[in-house]
């Protein structure tokens, strides 16, 4: 993608910097060696910071990393120096929404690692190979979550069984979305 | 989180241990893994085992070889169960044990059955594991599929064919470019994510053809982009266009930017900033077209959010390097972000109000910055270092102040690399400021008298030795230099070594105390330093007050003019073959190998826009050498001067891909042929190129080397030889033509038929010009190569060179003809600069050392005048530089 939007990766780390989830997206990091150092990289620089009520930024090694913390959880998602870092936030945001939903409200690490299923589910809708697939968390929740993509079947299915936290959900959600 | 969970401390830790795969083996979930092969299949268990496994790839745990051919076996059987959840973990986990071209095999009519299935959920997730594990020749059994999927009307089908078809262009490129119908009618889609991709696809397949895209841009700035992604793309790709056309000459307006306008008042936040980014970005961009660009990053500024802080700041203090001016409304927003809580925030305000500060406000935000370095990072200090050095080469006049300030922070803790960044910045203002030496000079001391890094030290001393002995009193540095003879570990104490000789041998009236000094390092318990002070004390004379002989100073410190890169494979191929001979410095190529190689994408590989560029291919002149070296034919031609960059001889995507590689001796040119053959029912067999040099009269042809065979995607050479005068830089135009044998070849075997017809391919035409017979060889003190060349020698004239879009250009377009090597980065103009002084040097063939001196002015009716002043150890080649120039 010369021209379009490029994630290059996307972590999910625990409070002591350990890896819950995350995908790397770009050549950078061929070996998973590198990959621990980036994101050790990465978490030393943020984990003091506040980032629990809006979205921070920072700018580490030519590369834009964009962070939020919910729980004991922190989530980045990071792309290269020219990109727009708006754009990447709108990717956590949607990432996260979607993680909010599959995990019904319960954001943290024990309930991602136990539902470490739909949390990839989440990751493979949003991004794939570094190319953006959808930025709606609702309906990256709803592809993750295998209810048919049939939109009038949604209505019936996840419609049904999601009504009665919905409301909770989006009020929730109306906060960083 | 809207609503923050309170946390009772003394569950967290009991919580903290747990975890689902606490103690996971990888050896019991392979065992697990065996529940997949069972004629019942348990979905729920299925799905657990497979989140296992995921968990393990996903931390990074390595499947050997045999393991993950089993796996990925016993993942295909679970193909069979009906179940929803089960089959979407079977797709995840197919992708990510990126199986093997005979194990894609197996599953391909799984998902191939999938990609037709009824379930939406199916099909889309079917093309996307298909399209990822397959190579191109399954691509075409499956193609017609995927283009039906891309005018599917679920908008999650189309999408996945669309990013999928995104992927495949880098290794499939000729199939997915047949699908350009299908997208064109995506773009079209109602859908808004459908849009999104099919524009990222079909400007992807487009991109080479610049009327397509700019037809595109032009339709769709006039008709519905549905969503913000799309509309980031629009803008991204009506930069493009803007660039490549340029501004209209007659009206001054630029085409599209009333559209990038428009988008500033755009609803979402993503699109109002990349169209304010892609303003700013435009080349040659008017304060008028600024404006509107700065006012909404302004406002910005001050958002809630930190992002959209940050994405603002980083804009403007791009914009601060070349329009201060149009920055400074923002000063004041600027100033409060210094207190931002974010620092990186912090740290980009500062160094945008350090560049569009005045005169009269540093000493100001000196005070600012002096309590704010305190608690950012070493990564932001290094900013702030660099703009404070370029605010001091902006304000020479500050010099004390901001010297001052540096030399503060260099007492203060900090790493290598922010040490490095100060004292770079303390020895360029150096170098820059006459006034600023002496203070700088001490403050250096001062620090290596305490300094942890043995590379600054050493730096520091090498530093010293130059520019010490030049000094109004130099002895006031020996004290500094001789302690670290004591106290310093070997490498520094050699350092050290040298510096004091420097000053021996430059400072006459030092000699002899220097001479006492270096004969105590006689003694020292390391060899390096033993030797260097025993060849000082021998060389530089006896130790009197006498001047030293300069042809002495000339060895000892004159300026080694190779590429260390290439003295580094001589020295090695020279060890490699053990021989009496002793080594020959002039044996060492002095060309700067700055031009990798153009190599082909390596298939398979994932694009990475923004990242580092790939580690430069082996030296390409070494490689030429070697081919040369194998030809009987050319084995008397010499040693080889030069070799050009590859030259394309055929567009790209034909049928037959051909570039030119010139090679020069003292009285041949040699031309290599690069040939790749891109059709996979063809082999070619004796391949060669005829040569109409009806245009090139200086030129006989001497020999030919035809290729044998071309197979298919198997590059492949053939040479043609020429006889020319010696010394005369003789240059013509070639035309070329590929004549060649071809067979048919049966795809499915492999095998060619034994009859073949004759054909010809018309090639495109080259010339072999002056700048063939110039070496790029850089000297690393451009001033002292100079200064050190007889003046006598030195030609000088000046040039018009007509009106010209800007100064780079005509810079680029000088340095291009001429083949010499920038010197000292000055082959950089500043963007806008109405004049530019730029540096080259090289040899000329004949081993002539050339240097060369560039000063560039435009004036308002951007008319480029050049002067060019030319020193060369031959008078002759100066003047046949000037004529390179006047004929050029």
């Amino acid at each position: 993608m010369e021209f379009g939007p490029f994630v290059k990766s996307i972590l999910i780390l625990d409070l002591e910097g350990k890896r819950v989830a995350s995908k790397f997206y770009s050549d950078d990091w061929p070996t998973n060696e590198e990959r621990r150092t980036f994101e050790k990289n990465v978490f030393s620089m943020t984990h003091m910071k506040n980032a629990r009520t809006e979205a921070e930024v920072t700018i580490f090694k030519d590369e834009i990393v964009v962070y939020k913390f919910i729980e004991d959880l922190h989530f980045y998602v990071t792309g290269g120096e020219e990109e727009n870092e708006v754009l990447l936030a709108t990717v956590l945001e949607a990432v996260l929404g979607a993680i909010f939903i599959v995990l019904k409200k319960k954001v943290n690490k024990m309930e991602a690692l136990t539902h470490l299923d739909l949390v990839l589910l989440c990751l493979d809708e949003t991004i794939d190979g570094g190319i953006i697939v959808d930025t709606d968390a609702k309906s990256i929740a709803r592809k993750a979550t295998g209810v048919s993509l049939d939109p009038g079947a949604e209505e019936l299915t996840i419609g049904e069984a999601l009504k009665s936290a919905r409301g909770q959900v989006m009020k929730a959600l109306s906060g960083f979305i | 989180m809207a609503q923050p969970l309170v946390k009772k401390d003394d569950d967290r830790d009991e919580e903290a241990d747990y975890s689902p795969f606490l103690g996971i083996e990888k050896g019991a979930v392979l065992q697990d893994a065996r529940v997949f092969n069972d004629p019942q299949l348990d979905a729920r268990r299925c799905s657990q085992v497979i989140t296992k496994l995921l968990y393990l790839l996903n931390q990074g745990d390595s499947f050997t070889k045999v393991e993950a051919t089993e796996v990925f076996f016993a993942v295909t059987k679970l193909f069979q169960s009906k179940d929803n959840g089960l089959r979407r973990m079977v797709y995840l986990i197919i992708k990510d044990l990126s199986p093997s071209a005979d194990e894609v095999i197996i599953v391909t009519s799984s998902l191939m059955k999938d990609m037709n299935s009824r379930t939406d959920m199916y099909r889309a997730n079917a093309i996307r594991v298909l399209c990822r594990i397959t190579d191109g020749t399954l691509l075409t059994q499956i193609e017609r599929y995927l283009k039906q999927a891309i005018v599917d009307k679920n908008p999650v089908v189309a999408s996945a064919a669309l990013v999928s078809g995104i992927h495949l262009l880098q290794t499939t490129p000729e199939i997915v470019k047949r699908w350009s119908n299908e997208v064109q009618e995506a773009v079209q889609s109602r859908a808004a994510l459908v849009q999104f991709h099919a524009l990222a696809l079909l400007h992807q397949i487009r991109q080479n053809d610049r009327l397509a895209v700019s037809k595109l841009v032009t339709s769709l700035t006039k008709g519905t982009v549905r969503s913000p992604l799309a509309q980031c793309l629009l803008i991204r790709y009506t930069s493009q266009v803007i660039r490549e056309t340029g501004v209209n000459s007659q009206t001054g307006d630029r085409p599209f930017y009333d559209y990038l306008e428009s988008c500033l008042r755009h609803k979402a936040e993503m699109v109002i900033f990349e169209a304010a980014k892609a303003i700013t970005e435009l080349s040659n961009v008017t304060t008028r077209e600024l404006t509107p660009a700065i006012t909404v990053l302004q406002l910005l500024l001050s958002s809630s959010k930190p992002v959209l802080r940050f994405a603002a700041v980083r804009t403007l203090n791009k914009v601060a390097m070349t329009h201060p001016m149009a920055v400074t409304n923002c000063n004041i927003d600027m100033e409060s972000l210094i207190s931002d809580q974010n620092r990186s925030i912090a740290t980009l305000a500062i160094t945008t109000l350090l560049k569009t500060g005045n005169e009269s406000s540093v000493d100001r935000l000196m005070k600012q910055i002096t309590n704010f370095m305190s608690d950012i990072a070493d990564e932001f200090k290094i900013v702030v270092v660099e703009a404070i050095r370029s605010l001091c080469l902006k304000f020479p006049l500050k010099y004390r102040s901001l010297m001052n300030f540096l030399s503060n922070i260099l007492r203060e803790e900090g790493g290598f690399e922010y040490k490095k960044a100060i004292v770079d910045s303390i020895v360029i203002l150096i170098r820059d400021i006459p006034d600023a030496k002496e203070s700088g000079l001490l403050h250096l001391c001062e620090f290596i008298e305490d300094c942890e890094f043995t590379y600054l030290s050493t730096q520091i001393l090498h530093f010293l030795g130059n520019e010490g002995p030049k000094t109004s009193d130099p002895s006031k540095y020996i004290r500094y230099i001789y302690n670290r003879v004591i106290l310093e570990n070997a490498t520094v104490r050699a350092s050290a070594v040298s510096t004091l000789a420097k000053f021996g041998a430059l400072v006459d009236s030092l000699k002899p105390r220097i001479f006492i000094l270096l004969r105590r390092c006689l003694f020292d318990n390391d060899d390096e330093v033993r030797d260097r002070a025993t060849l000082y004390l021998n060389s530089l004379g006896d130790g009197s007050v006498a001047e030293t002989d300069k042809d002495v100073k000339e060895f000892l410190f004159g300026s080694l003019d190779i590429p260390l890169t290439n003295m580094e494979t001589t020295l090695r191929n020279y060890a490699q073959n053990p021989t009496e001979e002793p080594f020959d410095i002039d044996s060492v190529p002095r060309e700067v190998k700055s031009l990798p190689l153009v190599e082909k994408k390596a298939p398979g590989k994932k694009p990475t826009p923004l990242g580092p560029p790939p580690p430069a291919p082996t030296s390409a002149s070494d490689a030429y050498e070697r081919i040369l070296s194998t030809i009987p034919e050319f084995a008397n031609f010499g040693k080889l001067f030069k070799s050009s960059v590859p030259v394309e001889l055929t567009e790209a995507e034909t049928e037959y891909a051909v570039n030119v590689v010139k090679h020069i001796f003292d009285h041949h040119v040699v031309f290599q042929y690069n040939c790749t053959n891109t059709i996979p029912e063809q082999l070619l067999e004796n391949v060669t190129v005829i040569v109409d040099a009806s245009e090139a009269e200086e030129f006989s042809e001497v020999g030919v080397k035809p290729l044998k065979s071309l197979p298919y995607d198997t590059p492949a050479q053939t040479f043609v030889a020429f006889e020319r005068p010696e010394g005369v830089p003789s240059v013509g135009k070639f035309s070329n033509t590929l004549r060649f044998t071809v067979k048919e070849v049966d795809t499915s075997t492999g095998e060619a038929e034994d009859d073949g017809v004759e054909d010809e391919y018309q090639l495109e035409d080259f010339e072999v010009v002056a700048a063939d017979y110039i070496l790029k060889v850089g000297v690393s003190n451009f001033r002292n190569a100079w200064e050190s060349m007889d003046p006598d020698t030195e030609r000088v004239d000046e040039y018009g060179l007509g009106p010209r879009e800007s100064l780079v250009e005509a810079v680029n377009a000088v340095i291009s003809l001429l083949g010499l090597q920038p010197c000292e980065g000055t082959e950089t103009v500043p963007n806008n600069s109405r004049s530019h002084t730029c540096l080259l040097s090289g040899v000329y063939i004949g081993n002539v050392k050339v240097l060369v001196r560039l000063s560039f002015g435009m004036d308002s009716s951007k008319e480029v005048a050049m002067k060019l002043a030319v020193r060369s150890d031959d008078v002759n080649v100066s003047e046949a530089l000037h004529e390179i120039v006047a004929s050029g």
